[in-house]
């Protein structure tokens, strides 16, 4: 079949910062084809693509349109070329009927009739075989209802190529066959369709070509048919880059956390964890891989008593059997409580109860070691608040992604931050500020914080020192269990390898790390095992220093292989 | 006339009041700007519209004429307040709670200041008969509904209309409810938001001028201006975002707030002078009523804009 040329990239180039985020790329899209852009997390797919659409503008490089160069500056001049986008999060109003978000912002149109419109939508749902009621507000429509009226919406506009940021990410497989069925439709009446994907299988079901993107490069573009599953994740991932992280043996694991089938539902009704299983040793870095938005947050927030869970345990196991108990975690009213339990024996396993003493002479006997538990702690976090953790006197420190949104608050100083973490200390009304200034101190000390002073709001840290008085606070604490999301997303090498540094140290010292990372090479070169999140699912369990990134990369992509579970490593 | 149908009368034209100032705040608000300065846009309003008769109330001008310039200049006025509104929120995006507060401020002190200078004689004694057209001359309520009541009644009306029935208030709603959304069509949301603020500044300054001028005429009317531009923003809640439903809210509010004058001529309820002011609260409860049962019953339509009170970036996309 003879293709002519819809559209061409030449060279195209975008940095943010000192970041490249598309570098040279050259790109060609035909007329009547379904084109693939397919690479991972951060490569550039979403950026390049905003690029035609208007949302950034290429530092170099020129757009040619059926061979005439175009200047595409606003998404209103991507319309007038009859491109359109859909992005990943919808342009929508919510409070709008589908006809009346359609309609928004056309020009051609005089009059504002909705009777006209509605017919028109109802023409082309016809056409292509959608199926809508344009009178339907959008706050009332499922996910993929949503995406039909922005598909509509591009359509009305009359446009002739289509972008689709990862369209399938919230669908179900029913809904996927659906709209992939709509997309033929469209490449059999003469439009382009760019979709932008990492799901392997999709991009063999649907796409004619595929363009690999690997760290802002255009690596290659392929015809699907040449194309398998395995040589795509290859051009995708790319070659192993050893690093030089210290990875010592881990020494003596012990299971700390138990993850039992865990069950999650968001907000919008789409199920994000499935089942979700796994045990986190004391003394080891689980890593946690997997694209972005595939439950990893959900999951880390699940533990950490944020989530709302549908199903499942979450078991804390502190092996405390003959051990003294202590105040670092426990608070005087938990001990208390926990003795009225008979949880506790003395040196020669007799029974403890502190009837009749009163809180001075119990925080003596505690406090000379002679307070012994009878058993190792079990408690089930699950539906547990922060706060509730807390007082059960697990040491759960968490490290989320969003640094400056749930870690620390901006436009306080480190001090402040870090009384954040032990507010409830110090005499009824009152905080006490001497120790979390000495932590503040100290943190700045040891993890080298570029700083101007402990009172600068931290919001005017570079991300680097950021991350470290966050990672430095939540240490501090002396966790048993520690999960990072992200921990060196957007730092320089140096401030990964502190981070990497301090990770390592928390594990030697018999913490239970989870480490979600993006970049395989960092998983591989610093976890002992890596657990592998596919869509919510777990889809595999490999020891980090025999798996390869191929390995990974398709567990990661692959929606149909059912989860293997590979050797422990222990 | 029955008593009751007087004071019915007499609370649409009292209403009226805040009819303006709400119908410009519920414009405002659905461009997604709270504007808390609607108090003193209102106060400014009455205060440009007196500086203009005061100017123009000795000239040999006809009558019509004078009321016209009168009710221009409140509305000028009113704009320019909203112009620097807009400038500092939607152009510096300044917190817009903050800069209506100052707004408000600002414009009740220097409405004080302008009616210390201003001579009532000129301004009050002017072509008053013309604002009460057509009921002018009669002795019974409706004598009180003038042609600047039916103005706010008609821009009420159109208000809703433009909002709910036209391409521009289509676009307007869209730049209040995701302005992202707006602007990725082709909308341009900065004018937008301008327009709407100004205009519906302009709209709630002749409120002002209305009431010091047409419903009170009096010296001392300005005084109490300041509290029915706070009202006015209540009854936006009221009215739930519908210019239309101001007629009615306003009518409630107007009913509800000068009843304590009403309720001591009714012999069956004893109410002493202590208890006036509790009176005068119930807009406000009758607000948090309304507040409390669109909560309850959590219809979308019954919400505010969705990006009410939030700046809008382009490059936080």
């Amino acid at each position: 079949m003879e293709k002519s040329i819809a559209l061409s990239m030449r060279g195209i180039t975008k940095r943010f910062g000192s970041v490249v985020a598309n570098n040279h790329v050259d790109l060609d899209v035909y007329q009547g084809e379904i084109l693939s852009i397919l690479g991972e997390n951060g490569c550039g797919k979403t950026t390049l693509m905003n690029m035609i659409a208007g949302i950034y503008f290429p530092d170099e490089g020129k757009i040619y349109k059926e061979g005439q160069e175009v200047v595409i500056r606003s998404p209103k001049d991507a319309f007038d070329l009859k491109i359109g986008m859909i992005h990943q999060h919808f342009k929508l109003v919510d409070l709008f009927t589908a006809a009346e978000n359609i309609v928004l912002g056309v020009k051609q149109e005089n009059a504002y009739n909705l009777k006209d419109v509605n017919n028109r939508v109802s023409e082309i749902a016809q056409k292509y075989g959608f199926h809508i009621d344009p009178r339907k507000k959008i706050y009332d429509m499922s996910v993929s209802e949503k995406q039909t009226v922005e598909i509509i919406k591009v359509l009305y506009r009359g446009a002739d190529i289509l972008i689709l940021d990862e369209p399938t990410a919230v669908l179900t497989p029913q809904e996927i066959e659906r709209l992939f069925n709509v997309l033929k439709r469209m490449k059999e009446d003469g439009k382009s369709i760019i979709i932008i994907t990492h799901k392997l299988h999709e991009v063999l079901s649907v796409s004619d070509r595929v363009a690999i993107l690997r760290k802002g490069e255009h690596i290659a573009t392929v015809e699907t048919k040449d194309a398998t599953e395995s040589s795509l994740t290859e051009m995708m991932v790319g070659k192993k880059i050893t690093l030089n992280i210290d990875r010592s043996e881990p020494k003596n694991p012990q299971p700390r956390l138990f993850v039992k089938n865990l069950n999650c539902v968001d907000p919008e009704g789409i199920q994000v964890l499935k089942d979700v299983s796994f045990t986190a040793n004391g003394g080891e870095i689980l890593g946690i891989a997997g694209i972005a938005g595939s439950g990893q947050r959900e999951l880390l927030e699940a533990i950490a008593g944020l989530q709302p869970l549908t199903g499942g345990e979450i078991i804390f196991h502190n092996p405390k059997k003959d051990q003294p108990v202590t105040f670092f975690h426990k608070s005087l009213n938990r001990v208390k409580e926990l003795a009225s339990q008979e949880a506790f024996h003395d040196e020669y396993g007799n029974p403890i109860s502190f009837g009749g003493m009163n809180n001075k002479q119990i925080r003596g006997w505690v406090e000379s070691g002679k307070v012994l538990f009878k058993e190792d702690e079990v408690m089930n976090l699950r539906d547990k608040t922060p706060l509730e953790i807390r007082e059960l006197g697990v040491r759960l420190s968490f490290v989320p992604e969003d640094r400056l949104g749930m870690g620390l608050v901006g436009s306080m100083g480190i001090t402040d931050n870090m009384m954040l973490r032990s507010y409830r200390k110090g005499p009824a009304g009152f905080v006490d500020r001497k120790k979390p200034r000495q932590l503040a101190d100290e943190i700045i000390r040891e993890l080298e914080v570029a700083t101007p002073g402990v009172n600068t709001p931290v919001r005017r840290l570079s991300g680097g020192n950021v991350q470290k008085v966050l990672v430095g606070r939540e240490i501090a604490f002396a966790p048993k269990v520690l999960m990072a999301a992200y921990p060196v997303r957007g730092l320089d090498i140096n401030s990964s390898y502190t981070i990497y540094n301090l990770l390592n140290k928390q594990k030697e010292k018999g913490v239970a790390v989870i480490f979600v990372g993006e970049d395989l090479d960092v998983l591989l070169g610093l976890c002992d095992r890596i657990l592998v999140i596919n869509s919510g699912k777990i889809t595999g369990l490999v020891d980090a220093r025999t798996a390869t990134k191929e390995e990974i990369g398709l567990m990661m992509t692959q929606t149909d292989t059912p989860a293997k579970e590979a050797v422990p490593c222990v | 006339m029955n008593v009751w149908l007087n004071f019915l009368i007499d609370s649409l034209a009292f209403g009226a009041t805040f009819m303006y100032g709400s119908t410009g705040e519920i414009l405002t608000e659905k461009a997604g700007h709270l504007n808390l300065g609607i108090p003193g846009i209102m106060c400014m309003g009455g205060a440009g519209g007196c500086l203009v008769l005061n100017l123009v109330g000795n000239s040999n001008l006809p009558g019509f004429l004078i009321v016209i310039l009168g009710i221009l200049g409140a509305f000028f006025m009113s704009v320019l307040m909203g112009l620097i509104y807009s400038f500092l929120t939607i152009t510096l995006r300044a917190n817009q709670n903050v800069t209506g507060l100052a707004l408000t401020t600002f414009g009740v002190g220097l409405m004080k200041v302008i009616f210390s200078k201003l001579d009532s004689v000129v301004y009050l004694v002017g072509p008053k008969e013309l604002y009460r057209w057509p009921f002018a001359g009669r002795t019974d309520a409706l004598q009180c509904l003038g042609v600047m009541f039916f103005l706010a009644v008609i821009i009420a009306l159109l208000a809703s209309w433009v909002l709910f029935r036209t391409k521009v208030g289509l676009h307007l709603r869209a730049v209040g409810e995701n302005p992202g959304t707006a602007d990725a069509v082709g909308i341009n949301v900065t004018r937008y938001k301008y327009v709407a603020t100004m205009v519906g500044s302009g709209i709630a300054g002749l409120g002002g001028f209305y009431y010091i001028i047409d419903y009170m005429a009096s010296m001392e009317a300005y005084l109490s201006l300041e509290a029915f531009g706070w009202l006015s923003i209540a009854l936006v809640i009221f009215a739930l975002w519908r210019p239309h439903m101001t007629i009615i809210g306003s009518t409630v509010f107007g009913f509800l707030f000068s009843c304590s004058s009403y309720i001591t001529n009714i012999s069956w309820i004893n109410v002493t002078m202590a208890a006036k002011p509790l009176l005068k609260m119930l807009p406000y409860i009758v607000t948090i009523l309304v507040l409390i049962v669109t909560s309850i019953r959590n219809k979308r339509e019954d919400q505010p804009p969705q990006s009410l009170g939030l700046p809008y970036f382009r490059e936080e996309r």
